[in-house]
Protein backbone atom coordinates (compact mmCIF):
# COMPACT_ATOMS: atom_id res chain seq x y z
CA UNK A 1 0.00 0.00 0.00
CA UNK A 2 1.23 3.28 -1.32
CA UNK A 3 0.86 6.53 0.50
CA UNK A 4 0.23 9.95 -0.62
CA UNK A 5 3.81 10.60 -0.39
CA UNK A 6 5.91 12.61 -2.92
CA UNK A 7 9.66 11.63 -3.36
CA UNK A 8 11.47 14.15 -5.57
CA UNK A 9 14.92 12.50 -6.94
CA UNK A 10 18.11 14.66 -7.75
CA UNK A 11 21.28 13.38 -8.26
CA UNK A 12 24.41 13.43 -9.28
CA UNK A 13 23.75 16.59 -6.89
CA UNK A 14 25.41 20.08 -7.70
CA UNK A 15 26.45 22.02 -4.70
CA UNK A 16 23.39 24.13 -4.29
CA UNK A 17 20.16 23.74 -6.39
CA UNK A 18 20.01 24.74 -10.26
CA UNK A 19 16.75 25.82 -12.14
CA UNK A 20 16.54 22.19 -13.03
CA UNK A 21 16.80 21.23 -9.39
CA UNK A 22 14.02 24.45 -8.35
CA UNK A 23 11.84 23.08 -11.02
CA UNK A 24 12.09 19.75 -9.89
CA UNK A 25 10.65 20.88 -6.43
CA UNK A 26 7.85 22.90 -7.85
CA UNK A 27 6.78 19.52 -9.87
CA UNK A 28 7.22 17.90 -6.72
CA UNK A 29 4.75 20.12 -4.69
CA UNK A 30 2.30 20.73 -7.79
CA UNK A 31 1.78 16.84 -7.15
CA UNK A 32 1.62 16.53 -3.25
CA UNK A 33 -0.82 19.53 -3.48
CA UNK A 34 -2.92 17.00 -5.94
CA UNK A 35 -2.64 14.38 -3.55
CA UNK A 36 -2.75 16.12 0.03
CA UNK A 37 0.75 14.19 0.78
CA UNK A 38 4.35 15.28 1.98
CA UNK A 39 6.89 16.08 -0.41
CA UNK A 40 10.79 14.36 0.80
CA UNK A 41 14.11 14.98 -1.32
CA UNK A 42 16.87 12.33 -2.27
CA UNK A 43 20.04 13.85 -3.14
CA UNK A 44 22.60 11.32 -4.71
CA UNK A 45 26.18 11.62 -5.22
CA UNK A 46 29.51 12.88 -3.44
CA UNK A 47 28.16 16.25 -2.94
CA UNK A 48 24.94 15.38 -1.54
CA UNK A 49 25.25 15.85 2.29
CA UNK A 50 27.50 19.13 1.98
CA UNK A 51 24.92 20.34 -0.31
CA UNK A 52 21.65 19.34 1.52
CA UNK A 53 21.68 22.61 3.55
CA UNK A 54 21.64 24.56 0.31
CA UNK A 55 18.11 22.41 -0.08
CA UNK A 56 16.77 22.89 3.10
CA UNK A 57 14.45 25.61 2.36
CA UNK A 58 12.45 24.17 -0.35
CA UNK A 59 9.55 22.94 1.36
CA UNK A 60 10.94 19.60 2.25
CA UNK A 61 9.38 17.49 5.09
CA UNK A 62 12.36 15.66 4.71
CA UNK A 63 15.62 15.30 2.76
CA UNK A 64 17.80 11.82 2.65
CA UNK A 65 21.60 12.16 0.98
CA UNK A 66 23.54 8.94 -0.30
CA UNK A 67 26.80 9.80 -0.78
CA UNK A 68 28.03 5.46 -1.24
CA UNK A 69 31.56 5.50 -2.50
CA UNK A 70 30.09 3.95 -5.80
CA UNK A 71 27.77 7.18 -6.97
CA UNK A 72 31.61 9.05 -6.79
CA UNK A 73 31.71 9.04 -10.56
CA UNK A 74 28.12 8.75 -12.53
CA UNK A 75 27.36 5.83 -13.94
CA UNK A 76 23.07 4.31 -14.64
CA UNK A 77 23.81 1.68 -13.16
CA UNK A 78 24.77 2.58 -9.67
CA UNK A 79 22.21 5.46 -9.45
CA UNK A 80 19.55 3.14 -10.28
CA UNK A 81 20.44 0.66 -7.53
CA UNK A 82 20.79 3.46 -4.67
CA UNK A 83 17.42 4.81 -5.63
CA UNK A 84 15.96 1.06 -5.69
CA UNK A 85 17.34 0.27 -2.42
CA UNK A 86 16.12 3.94 -0.86
CA UNK A 87 12.62 3.43 -2.17
CA UNK A 88 11.65 0.09 -2.41
CA UNK A 89 11.49 0.26 1.75
CA UNK A 90 9.23 3.50 1.34
CA UNK A 91 5.89 3.31 -0.21
CA UNK A 92 6.03 6.63 -2.03
CA UNK A 93 3.48 7.45 -4.45
CA UNK A 94 5.03 9.71 -6.88
CA UNK A 95 8.83 9.72 -7.94
CA UNK A 96 9.92 12.30 -9.92
CA UNK A 97 13.03 14.53 -10.99
CA UNK A 98 13.98 17.09 -13.43
CA UNK A 99 14.86 15.94 -17.55
CA UNK A 100 18.90 16.07 -17.63
CA UNK A 101 20.84 13.73 -19.75
CA UNK A 102 21.31 11.68 -16.62
CA UNK A 103 17.70 11.15 -15.73
CA UNK A 104 16.99 10.16 -19.31
CA UNK A 105 20.48 7.85 -18.59
CA UNK A 106 19.17 5.94 -15.20
CA UNK A 107 15.09 6.84 -14.33
CA UNK A 108 13.73 4.09 -16.76
CA UNK A 109 16.46 1.70 -15.58
CA UNK A 110 14.67 2.68 -12.10
CA UNK A 111 11.00 2.46 -13.39
CA UNK A 112 11.95 -1.12 -15.23
CA UNK A 113 13.67 -2.52 -11.79
CA UNK A 114 10.97 -1.27 -10.04
CA UNK A 115 8.17 -2.71 -12.75
CA UNK A 116 6.35 0.89 -12.38
CA UNK A 117 5.27 3.31 -15.41
CA UNK A 118 7.30 6.50 -16.06
CA UNK A 119 6.48 9.58 -17.90
CA UNK A 120 9.14 11.60 -19.54
CA UNK A 121 9.28 15.47 -19.55
CA UNK A 122 5.51 16.39 -18.01
CA UNK A 123 4.62 19.98 -18.49
CA UNK A 124 1.46 19.58 -16.69
CA UNK A 125 0.11 17.65 -13.53
CA UNK A 126 -4.01 17.46 -14.46
CA UNK A 127 -4.90 15.36 -12.04
CA UNK A 128 -3.21 12.84 -9.37
CA UNK A 129 -4.89 10.15 -7.35
CA UNK A 130 -4.30 7.16 -5.46
CA UNK A 131 -4.24 4.75 -8.34
CA UNK A 132 -4.63 7.09 -11.21
CA UNK A 133 -2.34 10.58 -12.96
CA UNK A 134 -3.16 12.55 -15.98
CA UNK A 135 -0.20 14.53 -17.54
CA UNK A 136 0.21 16.37 -20.51
CA UNK A 137 3.93 16.08 -22.36
CA UNK A 138 4.97 17.41 -25.52
CA UNK A 139 5.06 14.52 -28.29
CA UNK A 140 6.18 15.11 -32.18
CA UNK A 141 9.00 17.20 -32.14
CA UNK A 142 7.11 19.67 -29.10
CA UNK A 143 4.09 19.96 -32.09
CA UNK A 144 1.12 18.66 -30.08
CA UNK A 145 0.71 17.80 -26.38
CA UNK A 146 -0.81 14.57 -25.25
CA UNK A 147 -2.34 13.73 -22.18
CA UNK A 148 -1.43 10.34 -20.70
CA UNK A 149 -3.86 8.28 -18.36
CA UNK A 150 -1.51 6.16 -16.00
CA UNK A 151 -3.08 3.36 -13.97
CA UNK A 152 -1.16 1.64 -10.92
CA UNK A 153 -0.38 2.78 -7.54
CA UNK A 154 2.96 3.91 -7.83
CA UNK A 155 4.69 6.32 -10.91
CA UNK A 156 8.01 7.60 -11.91
CA UNK A 157 8.16 11.17 -13.74
CA UNK A 158 10.00 13.61 -15.09
CA UNK A 159 9.21 17.19 -15.46
CA UNK A 160 10.29 19.54 -18.34
CA UNK A 161 12.36 22.30 -16.43
CA UNK A 162 10.62 25.16 -18.21
CA UNK A 163 7.15 23.84 -16.98
CA UNK A 164 7.64 24.20 -13.24
CA UNK A 165 9.32 26.62 -10.57
CA UNK A 166 9.46 27.12 -7.28
CA UNK A 167 8.08 30.62 -4.83
CA UNK A 168 11.25 33.04 -4.66
CA UNK A 169 10.33 33.33 -1.45
CA UNK A 170 11.91 30.13 1.17
CA UNK A 171 10.05 28.21 3.39
CA UNK A 172 11.11 29.38 6.87
CA UNK A 173 10.92 25.76 8.28
CA UNK A 174 14.30 23.93 7.50
CA UNK A 175 14.34 20.50 6.43
CA UNK A 176 15.97 17.66 8.85
CA UNK A 177 18.58 15.65 6.77
CA UNK A 178 18.79 12.31 7.34
CA UNK A 179 22.15 10.90 5.87
CA UNK A 180 21.06 7.03 4.17
CA UNK A 181 23.99 4.50 4.60
CA UNK A 182 23.92 1.40 2.22
CA UNK A 183 26.68 -0.90 2.90
CA UNK A 184 26.65 -3.11 0.35
CA UNK A 185 28.35 -2.32 -3.41
CA UNK A 186 26.01 -0.28 -5.91
CA UNK A 187 28.08 -0.51 -8.97
CA UNK A 188 27.53 -2.75 -11.94
CA UNK A 189 30.88 -4.88 -12.73
CA UNK A 190 30.27 -4.58 -16.65
CA UNK A 191 30.34 -0.72 -16.72
CA UNK A 192 33.32 1.48 -15.96
CA UNK A 193 33.53 5.20 -15.77
CA UNK A 194 36.85 6.73 -17.56
CA UNK A 195 36.72 10.29 -17.97
CA UNK A 196 34.07 13.59 -17.74
CA UNK A 197 35.30 16.51 -20.23
CA UNK A 198 33.64 19.38 -19.52
CA UNK A 199 33.30 22.52 -21.57
CA UNK A 200 34.49 25.12 -18.98
CA UNK A 201 32.95 29.06 -19.73
CA UNK A 202 32.76 32.09 -18.10
CA UNK A 203 29.33 32.30 -19.06
CA UNK A 204 26.38 31.48 -17.27
CA UNK A 205 24.68 27.77 -17.88
CA UNK A 206 22.37 27.22 -20.88
CA UNK A 207 19.68 26.00 -18.43
CA UNK A 208 20.49 28.47 -15.99
CA UNK A 209 20.79 31.80 -18.17
CA UNK A 210 17.91 34.44 -18.30
CA UNK A 211 19.05 35.18 -21.79
CA UNK A 212 20.94 33.12 -24.37
CA UNK A 213 22.15 34.33 -27.80
CA UNK A 214 21.98 31.33 -30.22
CA UNK A 215 23.57 31.00 -33.82
CA UNK A 216 22.87 28.54 -36.75
CA UNK A 217 24.22 27.60 -40.03
CA UNK A 218 24.03 31.21 -41.17
CA UNK A 219 26.64 32.47 -39.23
CA UNK A 220 29.20 31.43 -41.11
CA UNK A 221 31.13 29.43 -38.30
CA UNK A 222 33.80 31.62 -36.35
CA UNK A 223 33.52 34.79 -37.35
CA UNK A 224 29.80 34.92 -36.83
CA UNK A 225 29.55 33.53 -33.36
CA UNK A 226 32.44 35.85 -32.27
CA UNK A 227 30.28 38.46 -33.03
CA UNK A 228 27.70 36.86 -31.12
CA UNK A 229 29.71 36.45 -28.07
CA UNK A 230 30.27 40.25 -28.04
CA UNK A 231 26.48 40.63 -27.92
CA UNK A 232 26.75 37.38 -24.86
CA UNK A 233 29.18 39.45 -23.31
CA UNK A 234 27.32 42.88 -23.17
CA UNK A 235 23.71 41.00 -22.19
CA UNK A 236 25.64 38.53 -19.39
CA UNK A 237 24.00 35.79 -21.51
CA UNK A 238 25.15 32.59 -22.47
CA UNK A 239 25.64 31.08 -26.01
CA UNK A 240 23.48 28.28 -27.66
CA UNK A 241 23.53 26.87 -30.71
CA UNK A 242 21.78 24.58 -33.30
CA UNK A 243 22.59 21.04 -34.67
CA UNK A 244 24.30 21.97 -37.72
CA UNK A 245 26.36 24.01 -36.11
CA UNK A 246 28.02 21.77 -33.95
CA UNK A 247 28.00 19.13 -37.02
CA UNK A 248 30.24 21.68 -38.72
CA UNK A 249 32.38 21.26 -35.06
CA UNK A 250 32.21 25.24 -34.73
CA UNK A 251 30.04 24.94 -31.15
CA UNK A 252 30.57 21.56 -28.63
CA UNK A 253 27.89 19.28 -28.12
CA UNK A 254 26.91 20.62 -24.59
CA UNK A 255 25.58 24.51 -26.61
CA UNK A 256 23.14 22.14 -28.57
CA UNK A 257 19.64 24.01 -28.19
CA UNK A 258 16.72 21.21 -29.71
CA UNK A 259 14.78 17.87 -29.44
CA UNK A 260 18.22 16.28 -29.44
CA UNK A 261 19.81 18.83 -27.09
CA UNK A 262 18.77 21.08 -24.29
CA UNK A 263 15.72 22.26 -23.78
CA UNK A 264 15.44 25.67 -22.89
CA UNK A 265 12.98 28.89 -21.56
CA UNK A 266 14.63 31.58 -20.57
CA UNK A 267 13.71 35.35 -20.57
CA UNK A 268 14.77 36.07 -23.99
CA UNK A 269 15.72 34.10 -26.60
CA UNK A 270 17.99 35.70 -29.51
CA UNK A 271 17.74 33.35 -32.88
CA UNK A 272 20.39 34.78 -34.91
CA UNK A 273 20.89 33.12 -38.64
CA UNK A 274 18.82 30.34 -37.05
CA UNK A 275 16.43 29.10 -40.16
CA UNK A 276 13.97 27.41 -37.48
CA UNK A 277 14.26 23.67 -37.92
CA UNK A 278 11.28 21.49 -36.13
CA UNK A 279 13.99 19.92 -34.08
CA UNK A 280 15.80 23.38 -32.73
CA UNK A 281 12.14 25.17 -32.18
CA UNK A 282 11.06 22.08 -29.89
CA UNK A 283 14.00 23.44 -27.79
CA UNK A 284 13.34 26.94 -27.47
CA UNK A 285 9.93 27.51 -28.08
CA UNK A 286 9.12 27.62 -24.17
CA UNK A 287 11.37 30.89 -23.90
CA UNK A 288 9.08 34.00 -23.04
CA UNK A 289 10.50 36.40 -25.63
CA UNK A 290 12.17 34.99 -28.77
CA UNK A 291 14.24 37.73 -31.22
CA UNK A 292 14.94 36.49 -35.02
CA UNK A 293 17.42 38.01 -36.89
CA UNK A 294 17.86 36.42 -40.25
CA UNK A 295 18.73 37.41 -43.71
CA UNK A 296 15.75 36.02 -45.15
CA UNK A 297 12.54 37.02 -44.95
CA UNK A 298 10.43 33.52 -45.00
CA UNK A 299 12.91 31.75 -42.67
CA UNK A 300 9.99 29.46 -40.26
CA UNK A 301 11.86 31.17 -37.00
CA UNK A 302 9.68 34.49 -37.36
CA UNK A 303 6.30 32.54 -36.92
CA UNK A 304 7.61 31.67 -33.56
CA UNK A 305 9.29 35.46 -33.05
CA UNK A 306 8.21 37.89 -30.80
CA UNK A 307 10.72 40.64 -32.42
CA UNK A 308 12.08 39.75 -35.69
CA UNK A 309 14.77 41.78 -37.86
CA UNK A 310 15.67 40.79 -41.63
CA UNK A 311 19.28 41.38 -41.94
CA UNK A 312 22.55 40.18 -42.72
CA UNK A 313 23.53 39.01 -38.94
CA UNK A 314 27.17 40.34 -39.94
CA UNK A 315 25.99 44.10 -39.80
CA UNK A 316 23.08 43.32 -37.53
CA UNK A 317 24.64 42.24 -34.60
CA UNK A 318 27.26 44.55 -34.01
CA UNK A 319 25.10 47.22 -34.46
CA UNK A 320 22.80 45.72 -31.80
CA UNK A 321 25.47 44.98 -29.82
CA UNK A 322 26.58 48.98 -29.87
CA UNK A 323 22.99 50.03 -29.56
CA UNK A 324 22.52 48.11 -26.70
CA UNK A 325 25.88 49.75 -24.47
CA UNK A 326 23.77 53.03 -24.50
CA UNK B 1 29.11 -11.83 -32.54
CA UNK B 2 26.01 -10.98 -33.20
CA UNK B 3 24.41 -7.17 -32.99
CA UNK B 4 20.91 -7.05 -32.70
CA UNK B 5 19.56 -3.04 -33.35
CA UNK B 6 15.89 -2.04 -32.72
CA UNK B 7 13.67 -0.70 -34.83
CA UNK B 8 10.82 1.76 -34.41
CA UNK B 9 8.41 2.54 -37.18
CA UNK B 10 7.80 6.80 -36.75
CA UNK B 11 5.97 9.55 -38.99
CA UNK B 12 8.30 10.85 -41.01
CA UNK B 13 10.82 13.29 -39.15
CA UNK B 14 9.22 16.72 -41.00
CA UNK B 15 5.69 15.38 -40.78
CA UNK B 16 3.20 18.16 -39.37
CA UNK B 17 1.22 15.61 -36.85
CA UNK B 18 -2.58 17.28 -36.90
CA UNK B 19 -5.34 16.06 -34.19
CA UNK B 20 -8.23 14.03 -35.24
CA UNK B 21 -11.68 15.43 -34.98
CA UNK B 22 -12.66 13.08 -32.13
CA UNK B 23 -9.08 14.83 -30.02
CA UNK B 24 -8.24 11.62 -29.32
CA UNK B 25 -6.46 10.60 -32.26
CA UNK B 26 -4.26 12.06 -35.33
CA UNK B 27 -4.69 12.09 -38.96
CA UNK B 28 -2.40 9.55 -40.35
CA UNK B 29 -4.14 9.32 -43.78
CA UNK B 30 -1.38 11.46 -45.73
CA UNK B 31 1.75 10.82 -43.21
CA UNK B 32 4.66 8.87 -44.81
CA UNK B 33 6.23 6.79 -42.55
CA UNK B 34 10.56 5.85 -41.60
CA UNK B 35 12.52 4.18 -39.48
CA UNK B 36 12.89 6.43 -36.29
CA UNK B 37 16.00 8.59 -37.81
CA UNK B 38 17.94 7.68 -34.33
CA UNK B 39 17.27 3.86 -35.08
CA UNK B 40 18.71 4.05 -38.82
CA UNK B 41 22.06 5.25 -37.18
CA UNK B 42 21.75 2.28 -34.95
CA UNK B 43 21.80 0.19 -37.44
CA UNK B 44 24.12 2.06 -39.98
CA UNK B 45 26.85 1.68 -36.63
CA UNK B 46 25.60 -2.27 -36.25
CA UNK B 47 26.57 -2.47 -40.08
CA UNK B 48 30.12 -0.54 -40.05
CA UNK B 49 31.20 -2.88 -36.87
CA UNK B 50 30.14 -5.61 -39.26
CA UNK B 51 32.38 -4.21 -42.05
CA UNK B 52 35.16 -4.00 -39.82
CA UNK B 53 35.58 -7.78 -39.44
CA UNK B 54 34.00 -7.38 -35.72
CA UNK B 55 30.48 -8.71 -36.05
CA UNK B 56 29.47 -11.36 -38.05
CA UNK B 57 25.61 -10.57 -38.45
CA UNK B 58 23.49 -7.98 -37.64
CA UNK B 59 19.09 -8.48 -36.70
CA UNK B 60 16.93 -6.16 -36.88
CA UNK B 61 14.42 -6.30 -34.52
CA UNK B 62 10.27 -4.05 -34.01
CA UNK B 63 7.94 -4.62 -32.12
CA UNK B 64 4.86 -3.26 -33.91
CA UNK B 65 2.16 -3.90 -36.04
CA UNK B 66 2.56 -5.77 -39.63
CA UNK B 67 3.02 -2.48 -41.06
CA UNK B 68 6.48 -2.35 -39.59
CA UNK B 69 7.52 -4.89 -42.02
CA UNK B 70 8.38 -2.06 -44.01
CA UNK B 71 10.86 -0.32 -42.14
CA UNK B 72 12.76 -4.06 -41.44
CA UNK B 73 12.91 -4.65 -45.25
CA UNK B 74 14.64 -0.88 -45.23
CA UNK B 75 16.58 -1.60 -42.30
CA UNK B 76 17.38 -5.05 -44.34
CA UNK B 77 18.58 -3.16 -47.84
CA UNK B 78 20.55 -0.89 -45.65
CA UNK B 79 22.06 -4.57 -44.98
CA UNK B 80 21.39 -5.81 -42.16
CA UNK B 81 21.13 -9.99 -42.34
CA UNK B 82 17.87 -10.70 -40.93
CA UNK B 83 14.49 -9.01 -39.69
CA UNK B 84 12.47 -10.30 -36.77
CA UNK B 85 8.97 -8.68 -36.55
CA UNK B 86 7.35 -9.28 -32.84
CA UNK B 87 3.34 -8.48 -34.11
CA UNK B 88 1.72 -6.81 -31.16
CA UNK B 89 -1.81 -6.35 -33.27
CA UNK B 90 -3.49 -9.23 -31.73
CA UNK B 91 -2.84 -8.95 -28.48
CA UNK B 92 -2.79 -5.22 -28.44
CA UNK B 93 -6.12 -4.85 -30.29
CA UNK B 94 -5.97 -1.26 -30.29
CA UNK B 95 -4.74 -0.46 -26.98
CA UNK B 96 -1.33 0.81 -26.85
CA UNK B 97 2.02 -0.72 -25.70
CA UNK B 98 3.53 1.18 -22.77
CA UNK B 99 7.57 1.24 -23.07
CA UNK B 100 7.74 -1.34 -19.90
CA UNK B 101 5.80 -3.74 -22.12
CA UNK B 102 7.58 -3.06 -25.03
CA UNK B 103 11.17 -3.46 -22.65
CA UNK B 104 10.16 -6.75 -21.75
CA UNK B 105 9.10 -8.08 -25.44
CA UNK B 106 12.46 -6.28 -26.95
CA UNK B 107 14.23 -8.43 -23.97
CA UNK B 108 12.48 -11.27 -24.39
CA UNK B 109 13.46 -11.87 -28.07
CA UNK B 110 17.66 -10.44 -26.53
CA UNK B 111 17.35 -13.50 -24.41
CA UNK B 112 16.59 -15.67 -27.34
CA UNK B 113 18.78 -13.92 -29.69
CA UNK B 114 21.59 -13.99 -27.43
CA UNK B 115 23.60 -10.53 -29.02
CA UNK B 116 27.10 -9.48 -27.77
CA UNK B 117 25.91 -5.94 -28.73
CA UNK B 118 22.42 -4.07 -28.58
CA UNK B 119 22.45 -0.93 -30.85
CA UNK B 120 19.23 1.12 -30.11
CA UNK B 121 18.56 5.13 -31.07
CA UNK B 122 18.50 7.75 -28.37
CA UNK B 123 15.07 8.40 -28.73
CA UNK B 124 12.26 7.69 -31.36
CA UNK B 125 10.67 11.05 -32.62
CA UNK B 126 7.28 10.44 -32.82
CA UNK B 127 6.72 10.06 -28.46
CA UNK B 128 10.05 11.15 -27.42
CA UNK B 129 9.77 8.99 -24.39
CA UNK B 130 13.52 8.11 -23.86
CA UNK B 131 12.86 4.87 -22.02
CA UNK B 132 13.02 1.61 -23.93
CA UNK B 133 17.08 1.19 -24.23
CA UNK B 134 17.55 1.58 -20.40
CA UNK B 135 14.59 -0.28 -19.52
CA UNK B 136 15.53 -3.38 -21.66
CA UNK B 137 19.35 -2.86 -19.93
CA UNK B 138 18.11 -2.91 -16.63
CA UNK B 139 15.66 -5.76 -17.39
CA UNK B 140 18.60 -7.61 -18.81
CA UNK B 141 20.95 -6.58 -15.95
CA UNK B 142 23.48 -5.45 -18.95
CA UNK B 143 25.39 -2.41 -18.58
CA UNK B 144 24.29 0.48 -20.88
CA UNK B 145 26.06 3.88 -22.58
CA UNK B 146 23.25 6.09 -23.88
CA UNK B 147 23.56 8.92 -26.41
CA UNK B 148 27.04 7.52 -28.11
CA UNK B 149 29.20 9.80 -30.37
CA UNK B 150 32.05 7.28 -30.42
CA UNK B 151 31.74 3.69 -30.14
CA UNK B 152 34.59 0.94 -30.22
CA UNK B 153 35.63 -2.56 -29.64
CA UNK B 154 38.37 -3.96 -28.45
CA UNK B 155 40.64 -6.09 -30.74
CA UNK B 156 39.47 -9.13 -28.82
CA UNK B 157 35.80 -8.21 -28.97
CA UNK B 158 35.02 -8.56 -25.25
CA UNK B 159 34.81 -5.01 -24.13
CA UNK B 160 33.58 -1.12 -25.75
CA UNK B 161 34.30 1.92 -25.20
CA UNK B 162 31.91 4.66 -25.42
CA UNK B 163 32.08 8.68 -25.70
CA UNK B 164 28.57 9.93 -24.86
CA UNK B 165 27.44 13.46 -25.42
CA UNK B 166 26.13 14.60 -21.70
CA UNK B 167 24.56 17.98 -20.38
CA UNK B 168 28.27 18.86 -18.91
CA UNK B 169 29.89 17.91 -21.85
CA UNK B 170 31.78 14.34 -23.57
CA UNK B 171 31.88 11.10 -20.95
CA UNK B 172 33.83 8.18 -21.86
CA UNK B 173 32.74 4.76 -20.17
CA UNK B 174 34.01 1.41 -20.69
CA UNK B 175 31.45 -1.60 -21.19
CA UNK B 176 31.88 -5.49 -20.81
CA UNK B 177 30.06 -6.78 -22.89
CA UNK B 178 27.36 -8.19 -23.71
CA UNK B 179 25.87 -4.46 -23.51
CA UNK B 180 23.32 -2.21 -24.83
CA UNK B 181 24.14 0.94 -26.46
CA UNK B 182 21.99 3.94 -27.92
CA UNK B 183 23.12 6.34 -30.50
CA UNK B 184 23.17 10.25 -30.77
CA UNK B 185 23.48 11.95 -34.07
CA UNK B 186 27.07 12.50 -34.25
CA UNK B 187 28.33 8.69 -34.36
CA UNK B 188 27.93 8.14 -38.50
CA UNK B 189 25.77 9.23 -41.52
CA UNK B 190 23.67 6.95 -42.22
CA UNK B 191 24.03 5.18 -45.87
CA UNK B 192 21.19 5.41 -48.24
CA UNK B 193 19.98 1.82 -49.34
CA UNK B 194 20.94 0.61 -52.97
CA UNK B 195 19.05 -0.95 -55.89
CA UNK B 196 20.94 -3.94 -55.54
CA UNK B 197 20.53 -3.70 -52.08
CA UNK B 198 16.76 -3.20 -52.02
CA UNK B 199 15.92 -6.28 -54.17
CA UNK B 200 18.12 -8.29 -51.57
CA UNK B 201 16.40 -7.53 -49.06
CA UNK B 202 13.34 -9.12 -50.41
CA UNK B 203 14.98 -12.40 -50.14
CA UNK B 204 16.83 -11.89 -46.83
CA UNK B 205 15.05 -13.83 -43.66
CA UNK B 206 12.06 -11.84 -42.04
CA UNK B 207 10.12 -13.84 -39.15
CA UNK B 208 6.21 -12.78 -37.98
CA UNK B 209 6.50 -14.13 -34.11
CA UNK B 210 3.01 -13.27 -33.26
CA UNK B 211 3.72 -11.62 -28.97
CA UNK B 212 1.50 -14.07 -27.19
CA UNK B 213 3.76 -16.65 -28.44
CA UNK B 214 7.18 -15.01 -27.68
CA UNK B 215 8.86 -17.47 -25.33
CA UNK B 216 11.11 -16.08 -22.56
CA UNK B 217 8.41 -13.10 -21.74
CA UNK B 218 7.16 -15.59 -18.70
CA UNK B 219 10.54 -15.34 -17.35
CA UNK B 220 10.31 -11.24 -17.06
CA UNK B 221 6.68 -11.73 -15.26
CA UNK B 222 4.62 -11.50 -18.00
CA UNK B 223 3.87 -8.53 -20.58
CA UNK B 224 1.60 -7.34 -17.65
CA UNK B 225 -1.13 -4.69 -18.72
CA UNK B 226 -0.26 -1.80 -20.32
CA UNK B 227 -0.54 1.06 -17.36
CA UNK B 228 0.19 4.47 -19.80
CA UNK B 229 -2.27 5.78 -22.10
CA UNK B 230 -2.44 8.64 -24.41
CA UNK B 231 -6.04 9.58 -23.74
CA UNK B 232 -6.24 12.84 -25.66
CA UNK B 233 -4.00 15.30 -27.97
CA UNK B 234 -4.21 18.84 -28.77
CA UNK B 235 -2.21 21.45 -30.93
CA UNK B 236 -0.04 23.90 -28.76
CA UNK B 237 -1.42 26.76 -28.41
CA UNK B 238 -1.37 29.45 -31.12
CA UNK B 239 1.28 32.06 -30.60
CA UNK B 240 0.36 35.96 -30.47
CA UNK B 241 1.85 36.93 -33.86
CA UNK B 242 5.20 39.34 -33.39
CA UNK B 243 6.51 42.58 -34.97
CA UNK B 244 9.09 43.03 -37.43
CA UNK B 245 11.17 46.14 -36.84
CA UNK B 246 13.73 47.72 -39.82
CA UNK B 247 17.08 48.12 -38.23
CA UNK B 248 19.26 46.84 -35.13
CA UNK B 249 18.78 50.80 -33.70
CA UNK B 250 14.80 49.82 -33.45
CA UNK B 251 15.42 46.64 -32.33
CA UNK B 252 17.87 47.79 -29.28
CA UNK B 253 14.73 50.61 -28.46
CA UNK B 254 12.14 47.83 -28.72
CA UNK B 255 13.93 45.24 -26.35
CA UNK B 256 14.63 48.66 -24.31
CA UNK B 257 11.04 49.24 -23.70
CA UNK B 258 9.93 45.81 -23.05
CA UNK B 259 12.45 46.14 -20.54
CA UNK B 260 13.89 43.06 -21.82
CA UNK B 261 17.53 44.41 -21.24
Amino acid sequence: MTTADVLIIVGPTPSSPRKIDRAAIGFGRKATDCISGELDLLLLGPAAETASSQFAHLGARKIYTIGHADLANYTAEAYTHAVCDFTSERNYRFLGGSASSATRDYFPRVAARLGIPMASEVLEIDQLTADQAQLVRAVFVGNLLATLSISGPQILATCRASAFEVPAEEVATESPVEVVTISHALALAGKQFLSLTEQTSDRPDLTEAEIIVSGGRGTRGAEGFQLLEQLADQLGAAIGCTRAVVDSGWMPNDLQVGQTGKVVAPKLYFAVAISGAIQHMAGMRSSKTVVAINKDPDAPIFEIADLGLVADMLEAVPQLTEALKG
Amino acid sequence: MKILVTIKRTPHRDARMRVAADGKSLETGDIAFEINPFDEIAVEEALRIKEAGKAQEVVAVTVGLEVAREQLLAALAMGADRGILVNSGGAAEKQELDSLQIAKTLSAVIQSEQPGLVIMGKLATDDENWQIAPMVAELLGWPQATFASKLELSEDGKTAQVTREVDAGLEEVELTLPALVTVDLRINEPRYASLPGIMKAKRKPLDVIEIEDLGGLADLGGIGQSCVRTVSYRALPAKEKGILVDSAAALAAALKERKLV
